[in-house]
């Protein structure tokens, strides 16, 4: 590193942390990845199998109660609707995490 | 009122609200010129973030685009929303806790290297500069079409805007000048989808209306456009006919490239907290979708309409429009076989097709094909120059802060004071204007086209460094340099070579593996990964302190804080 950074990290909070913080933050971490794993094939699927790859045949089929073709609709309409709310529920489920392992920022900072 | 009236009203009507934006919230520190003094709240920050994000291609060409390419559009639908999962779930909440004000600074932190701060400013003022051409050859576009001035007037008309509220406000002006715009734009976008949806299946909501029934016809809409396009010899609406692997390789490419682009991932920084950062890409995904799920919409109304309106009828009696945008160049009609008729028809009619229509002219046109309300068509105009300069802004934002924090203070003359570092940020921003200005001028190709490139470029050069620097500790300077270098040249070179040295070539035939220009980002980024996770296995670990770094931005508490020790 050539210089401190000055905006990012408080002074002092690069030293070591408490090993049980350190444990707790590494249990944290996991569970953050595990969360993603799961929401990412979700949008690979939605997007790369349902809109693409499977796209044609799934064209044979309509989506209910509209004149869809359904492989159509997933490419154009239906994996960005999947998109939102992949987001919305990423945020819900992290800010729990969050709170759980007592790393998140409070109401009032 | 006539057409031009109302354009010209509502322009200026948004042209001086967009002024009096920026002289209320001028930029006092260079806190407030990068990162809107970071209080910006989540919803104002998602609906800045979509009209960022917007850009004239988005508004203008994208529909069109669709509207020509049927299923083979979806890439651009998918590719430009699925991105922001990406930047949520990867990005934004991490860059925001680490709390610096530019792509570069956290890029050249992280791997401990001017090198690689050098490396990450040249990467942000390419893809800026690719991006920004295609902003300001759409205002050109509307400004020559609807208040029928000369298209270099209409640029310079608009520099002289962006000038006014980004070298004033920085990021504060543009910011809330973006939330204005993003309210100037949907409106104006969803105004006429709303009349053409319930004009041509009988439902207001167009999203609706793309999976109903057409009511002339009471045929299910997407049935009978399938049908139009087979009697012409089009291939059909609802199937593509790119390769599967080339639709896969260019989505993946601009799905990238989003969450890689500098000018959105310096939107979260302006919120105050990690928590922030993650919900207000959710807002700017919201805000965003309900643009790109109308867009397929327009796209399916203005292609039967187009087809309809125009399909042999008799050049003598074609609606005036149709002449108005003749004399714009971008529609043009050629009477093959003179029999005085236009032949709308496709690749597969045995008759010759005599009427060529540039797809940026579809959204605009679309409201005067369908016969809507005067004060509709002078909206679109407002919409159009509304989403063309907020992104433009944007850009210009990036362009100043690489030069004058990145460039400048962090690397060739730390000693300059703040009062200074505003200066030159205001200046190259200036500079930056006119730059984009000269592009806007002398455009090096068709909006949506060029701004594609932009995303291979960043798909292919910050994602992968951005990535590794949060999620693999052990990725080292000398491998994220190298990655970001050999990311980028590979796709600029595979870009060049086929659009400017060789452009016979450029057909599936010749491309590697059958992957377009526009998709090879998607290789250059996997290349870009690998170049980065062998290398930094080969180079020593980096410092403890950089690998504390990480940790630390890897867990949201404390965000807050750093921003308010932060100058």
């Amino acid at each position: 590193m050539t210089e401190p950074t000055n905006q990012g990290v408080p002074d002092g909070s690069l030293s070591m942390p408490h090993p049980d913080t350190a444990a707790r933050h590494a249990e944290y971490w996991r569970r953050n990845i595990r969360l993603l794993g799961i929401l990412l094939v979700v949008w690979f699927v939605v997007s790369y199998l349902c809109g693409i790859v499977f796209a044609e045949a799934l064209n044979a089929f309509t989506l209910p109660f509209t004149n869809f073709p359904l492989g159509f609709w997933f490419a154009q309409q239906g994996a960005i609707y999947a998109f939102v709310i992949l987001i919305f529920v990423y945020v819900k489920l992290m800010n729990d995490l969050d709170r759980e392992f007592d790393v998140d920022e409070g109401a009032s900072s | 009122m006539n057409v031009q009236a109302w354009t010209f009203l509502l322009v200026a009507a948004s042209f001086a609200l967009y002024i009096g934006i920026a002289v209320w919230s001028r930029a006092s520190s260079t806190k407030d010129f990068y990162v809107a003094g970071g209080g910006v709240s989540p919803l104002a920050n998602g609906m800045a973030t979509a009209a960022d994000w917007m850009s004239a291609a988005s508004f203008i060409s994208m529909a069109g685009l669709i509207s020509f390419m049927g299923y083979d559009g979806s890439v651009y639908l998918m590719g430009w929303t699925g991105g922001y999962v990406l930047l949520a779930l990867l990005l934004a909440p991490y860059l925001r806790k680490y709390g610096a004000f530019t792509v570069p600074d956290f890029v050249g932190d992280r791997y401990y290297s001017q090198l690689a701060r050098i490396v990450a400013v040249v990467c942000a003022i390419f893809v800026s500069f690719t991006y920004v051409a295609g902003q300001m050859r759409g205002v050109g576009i509307v400004f020559g079409r609807f208040l029928e001035v000369d298209i270099n007037v209409g640029v310079g008309i608009g520099m002289a805007i962006v000038f006014f509220y980004a070298v004033l406000g920085g990021m504060k002006g543009i910011t809330y000048t973006q939330v204005a715009q993003y309210c100037v734009l949907i409106f104006a976008f969803m105004v006429p989808a709303i009349f053409l949806s319930l004009m041509i299946t009988g439902t207001p909501i167009p999203q609706f209306g793309l999976g109903g029934v057409e009511q002339a016809s009471g045929i299910p809409l997407l049935e009978r456009l399938n049908g139009l396009h087979a009697e012409l010899g089009f291939g059909p609406y609802t199937s593509g006919t790119k390769s599967t692997l080339d639709v896969f390789f260019i989505t993946a490419a601009l799905m990238v490239g989003t969450a890689g682009l500098p000018h959105v991932i310096i939107r979260f920084y302006t919120v105050p907290r990690v928590r922030d950062a993650r919900i207000s890409v959710g807002w700017a995904l919201l805000f965003i979708s309900l643009l790109y799920t109308t867009a397929p919409a327009v796209a399916v109304f203005a292609r039967t309409n187009l087809i309809n309106s125009v399909q042999d009828v008799p050049y003598s009696q074609v609606p005036e429009w149709f002449t108005k945008w003749e004399d714009t160049g971008l529609l043009t009609f050629e009477d093959a076989n003179g029999d005085g008729r236009i032949q709308y028809v496709g690749p597969d009619s045995p008759m010759t097709n005599e009427l060529t229509v540039d797809r940026d002219i579809m959204v605009l046109a679309n409201p005067e094909i369908a016969n809507l309300p005067a004060w509709v068509i002078g909206l679109v105009a407002a919409g159009g120059l509304a989403a063309a300069l907020s992104t433009a802004a944007g850009l210009l934002l990036v362009i100043s802060s690489a030069v004058s924090h990145d460039l400048l203070k962090r690397s060739l003359m730390p000693e300059i004071n703040e009062k200074q570092e505003l200066l030159a940020a205001r200046i190259a921003a200036g500079v930056a204007v006119i730059v984009a200005g000269y592009f806007g001028m002398n455009p090096p190709g068709f909006v949506a086209q060029v701004v594609a490139f932009a995303f291979g470029l960043a798909a292919s050069s910050f994602f992968p460094a951005i990535i590794l620097g949060i999620f693999s500790k052990r990725t080292t300077r000398e491998g994220a340099v190298l990655g970001m270098v050999s990311g980028i040249t590979f796709t600029a070179a595979y870009i060049v070579y086929f659009n400017f040295v060789n452009p016979a070539a450029n057909s599936a035939a010749n491309w590697w593996f059958g992957i377009s220009p526009e998709g090879i980002g998607t290789l250059g980024m996997l290349l870009n990964f690998a170049v980065t996770l062998v290398v930094s296995r080969l180079t020593p670990e980096p410092p403890a302190e950089v690998q504390g770094l990480v940790d630390l931005i890897r867990v949201p508490r404390g965000a807050g804080e750093a921003h308010e020790l932060s100058m």
